[in-house]
């Protein structure tokens, strides 16, 4: 059923009128032009999707967009304040944690949703809370140190 | 003929490299002098096909292989910065667009560096030359008191006396050739190859900006999905299209058996496709999964004789302990994250299709001959592509999106579903290979015996020092016919991941039931030098300490030569042994290719291939039955995940002696022995077929 919808997308506001039931990943990605988040399954399964709502990470390619109404999502392309990237953005450059890139926009996004509510994860808390997120290429254990190094500098107070 | 400067749409060309800088050449020139010759004879001679100097020296590298993830952004313009004497950050790259960049073969067998990074520095190195007598000439000095450095001529005696290439090359075709080419630098002579310099894409795919072919838009686009049969091999047989014309704004093709719609949002197109109705016959085939290797095994093919030597017979008298072994490897998917996409923008005597492709240069015929186009009127565009692995050598959702424009008159963007994507792949083929032997009363091996079937001969020639062998190879490695229930292509380390198995895992079996450590072993029967440096170099990094197998540790090791590639490789497992799972605790990688690039993004590659190895080697195998592919997903296809990767030690073994070498498939095709032989050292269980999934273990041990 087409429906109007209004949420913050980046720190904007946002509306859309769509089908509520659709999934949030086509809107972000057709309606509204924003291709970081990526298509990798539509299963919930690899997690090339991934954004962040309310402080939470979800799987857009099942997520509908009704279910976004009032609130608010930040997507890859929203990460990078004034320019400036995140701390996770510069420690996945800096530690190599990228091949093909295509997972990597979910892995970030993955990784910004675990740093929120924990601030110094050990690698094992890590390797927990990535785990379902899928990369062939096999930037994994680049990922795990970049999500470290990123910690690091967060908790030093330099983002 | 048409030549590619009636293909080009000018405004197009300055999207693509932004106003201003470029009008200063002639833009005839810069496409003929890039194209000709190249599609027919292998890579073009003309350097300007390679480079282009701005006004403002910045240097445009042009190339025709593809960045998925390998890091040819880097290592190709470090190639020609080397030679052409220019700093690395003044040089951006071109890649993988058929109208601007020279021909290639495509992005595969770890061939960029290989070849086309020789042709790359000799376009530098003859840039550099002919820039140094111009400036000659305009300094009015003899070339040999000039040198080439930072991008400018200087004068050697007087450094202010210089001229910037800049201001020679103002963005023009460079027309002066030189008759003999120049030397081209030794590695050691290397200032920016050797470096691990950053990769210009990763800024882009921190963001999100970078674009991936499902990330293309062009005006007014609309989104295909295109019908699948449910089995390979099914015929339509009955189709009804009219819930699907009742969607608004849908619009059903139909061109005999290919049904396709179209709808300007991708999601809808997906869900207009599932309102179609269509009945199949489907074929009776009695293979699957369980039977597939008894099946390729009398499957009949032409047997090649990939190596000869000495006298079998001979052999076999001399041998006090012989062996004769089998082992099997599966289907395996490529599976990379990106799905298959394109999208096609088909007019009446040309076209532009955007690809996830490996091949930009030859893919245009397969496209061409859908549409009723010549592939020279065909623009392939290969953005970043989100993983290949081989299986982005295959185009067909690049002919559907052509397919679908051409019947619409607007741009159709088809990205596959992650079940099309499985359903459509040309898996790695299963194999069989079998291997008879025998070792002298010292332990040598003084036969060797080996037929491989259906994986293709690469890494089938045995490195061991063996008088009296014999080794053939049944039927094609991968596409062909072959006697497989679906396509087949090639796989990160075609055929080798099946060929190394198999030997490995038998030196393996000989070392064992001789008694010896599996290191020791391998050096009694080793000769190459070469080789047993990078075995050495493992062993030292790892720690290995000589033990016979089944020594309970859980320690395997291979080495292998994979084009002229060397790698010793040794692992530390643990075996759960009420679950029979296999945990994966540490790899040791040494690895031989010559000088390196970029020993970052070697080390990226090496890291890559030994995580991607996982999967095949524990879990990654296609179920099936007939022309049914069972698994359609990554809940039954289980690929490496976080929580399977070991700590992973990488040893570049440096060598100036030979020519630079391949890097990103070498690490992968020894995983499958590795752990099966570490996990023979853990608990006495040979393993002859992969995966090494805890059922089939537990299986293999009752």
């Amino acid at each position: 059923m087409e429906q109007t919808i209004h949420f913050k997308l980046n720190s904007r506001p946002v509306t859309v009128t769509t089908d509520g039931e659709r999934a949030l990943l086509w809107v972000l990605r057709t309606d509204l032009g924003l291709t970081g988040s990526k298509f990798g399954c539509g299963q919930n399964q690899c997690g090339a999707c991934t954004v962040i709502i309310n402080k939470e990470t979800v799987r857009s390619c099942q997520y509908p967009v009704k279910n976004v109404a009032g609130k608010e999502v930040i997507t890859i392309e929203g990460l990078a304040l004034n320019g400036k990237l995140h701390p996770l953005q510069k420690a996945f450059i800096k530690c190599g944690a990228i091949q093909c890139g295509f997972c990597t926009p979910g892995m970030i996004l993955q990784s910004y949703g675990l740093l929120l509510k924990n601030a110094r994860p050990s690698p094992a808390q890590i390797v927990a809370h990535m785990d379902q997120n899928l990369c062939r290429c096999g930037a994994h254990t680049r990922i795990i140190e970049a999500i470290q190094k990123a910690a690091a500098e967060l908790k030093g107070g330099k983002a | 003929m048409e030549t590619q400067s009636e293909l080009l749409d000018r405004r197009e060309f300055v999207k693509i490299l932004g106003p201003g800088l470029y009008f200063l050449f002639s833009l005839d020139n810069f496409l003929l002098g890039q194209q000709p010759g190249g599609r027919m004879g292998g890579y073009p001679t003309d350097l300007n096909a390679y480079l282009r100097i701005a006004e403002d020296g910045h240097v445009t590298c042009y190339a025709g292989k593809v960045e998925l993830g390998q890091g040819v952004t880097a290592s190709l313009a470090q190639m020609l910065a080397e030679e052409l004497e220019v700093p690395f950050d003044s040089v951006s790259i071109v890649l993988g667009d058929t109208m601007l960049c020279p021909w290639d073969g495509g992005t595969n067998g770890s061939r960029s560096i290989k070849y086309l990074g020789p042709v790359m520095r000799a376009a530098g190195a003859e840039a550099r030359e002919v820039l140094i007598q111009m400036a000659a000439e305009i300094l009015k000095l003899p070339p040999d008191r000039l040198i080439a450095k930072e991008g400018a001529v200087f004068e050697k005696n007087n450094p202010a006396n210089k001229v910037t290439y800049g201001s020679l090359a103002r963005g023009r075709t460079i027309e002066r050739h030189l008759d003999e080419k120049p030397r081209l630098k030794s590695p050691s002579e290397f200032v920016v190859c050797g470096k691990s310099l950053p990769r210009a894409d990763f800024q882009d795919k921190v963001t999100g900006k970078a674009q991936f072919a499902g990330d293309v838009r062009l005006p007014q686009i609309l989104y295909g999905k295109v019908l699948r049969p449910p089995v390979h091999g099914a015929k339509l047989k009955n189709v009804d299209l009219t819930a699907a014309k009742e969607v608004k704004e849908a619009v059903v093709l139909q061109d005999n058996d290919f049904i396709g719609v179209v709808h300007p949002l991708p999601d809808m197109a997906e869900k207009v496709l599932a309102r179609i109705k269509a009945e199949y016959e489907l074929p009776q085939l009695k293979v699957d999964d369980r039977n597939i290797h008894q099946h390729i095994e009398n499957a009949a093919a032409r047997d090649n004789v990939v190596e000869q030597k000495g006298d079998l017979a001979q052999g076999n008298k001399l041998a006090v302990l012989k062996f004769e072994e089998s082992y099997a490897t599966p289907y395996v998917a490529h599976a990379a994250i990106e799905t298959h996409s394109a999208i096609a923008d088909v007019k009446r005597d040309k076209a532009t299709v955007y690809i996830g492709t490996q091949r930009p240069f030859g893919v245009g015929e397969e496209i061409g001959r859908a549409i009723d186009l010549q592939s020279k009127q065909i623009r392939v565009i290969a953005p970043y592509v989100g993983g290949g692995f081989g299986g982005k050598s295959q185009v067909g959702q690049a002919v559907q999106a052509a397919r679908l424009s051409k019947m619409t008159g607007f741009p159709v963007q088809v990205v596959w579903t992650r079940e099309e994507e499985f359903f459509y792949d040309t898996f790695q083929p299963a194999a069989v290979v079998k291997i008879s032997s025998g070792l002298d009363e010292s332990n040598r091996i003084v036969f060797w015996d080996y037929h491989v079937f259906f994986a293709g001969d690469r890494s089938a020639q045995n490195i061991y020092s063996v008088p009296n062998l014999r080794t053939m190879s049944r039927g094609m490695g991968f596409g062909g016919d072959g006697p497989h229930p679906f396509s087949t292509g090639a796989w990160r380390g075609p055929g080798s991941n099946t060929n190394i198995f198999a030997r490995e895992s038998h030196i393996d079996v000989m070392a064992a039931k001789a008694g010896l450590d599996p290191l020791e072993f391998r050096i009694m029967n080793l000769k190459d030098e070469r080789m047993l440096r990078v075995v050495r170099a493992a062993a030292d990094k790892f720690g290995w300490k000589p033990a016979k197998a089944p020594s309970g540790r859980g320690q395997g090791m291979v080495c292998l030569d994979y084009l002229g590639t060397y790698v010793a490789a040794m692992a530390q497992i643990k075996v759960d042994k009420s679950s029979g799972g296999i945990r994966v605790e540490r790899i040791v990688h040494a690895q031989d290719m010559g000088p390196v690039i970029n020993p970052d993004g070697a080390r990226m590659q090496i890291e890559g291939g030994i995580t991607m190895g996982l999967g095949y080697c524990l879990s990654e195998e296609i179920h099936f039955k007939g022309g049914q592919v069972n698994d359609l997903g990554f809940d039954s296809y289980q690929i490496p995940k976080f929580s399977w990767v070991p700590q992973i030690e990488t040893v570049l073994v440096e060598n100036f002696e030979i020519e630079p070498s391949g890097c990103g498939e070498p690490p992968i095709v020894g995983i499958g022995a590795l752990i099966a032989n570490a996990l023979f050292d853990a608990t006495g269980v040979r393993m002859h077929r992969l995966p090494l999934t805890p059922e089939r273990i537990k299986e293999e041990s009752s």
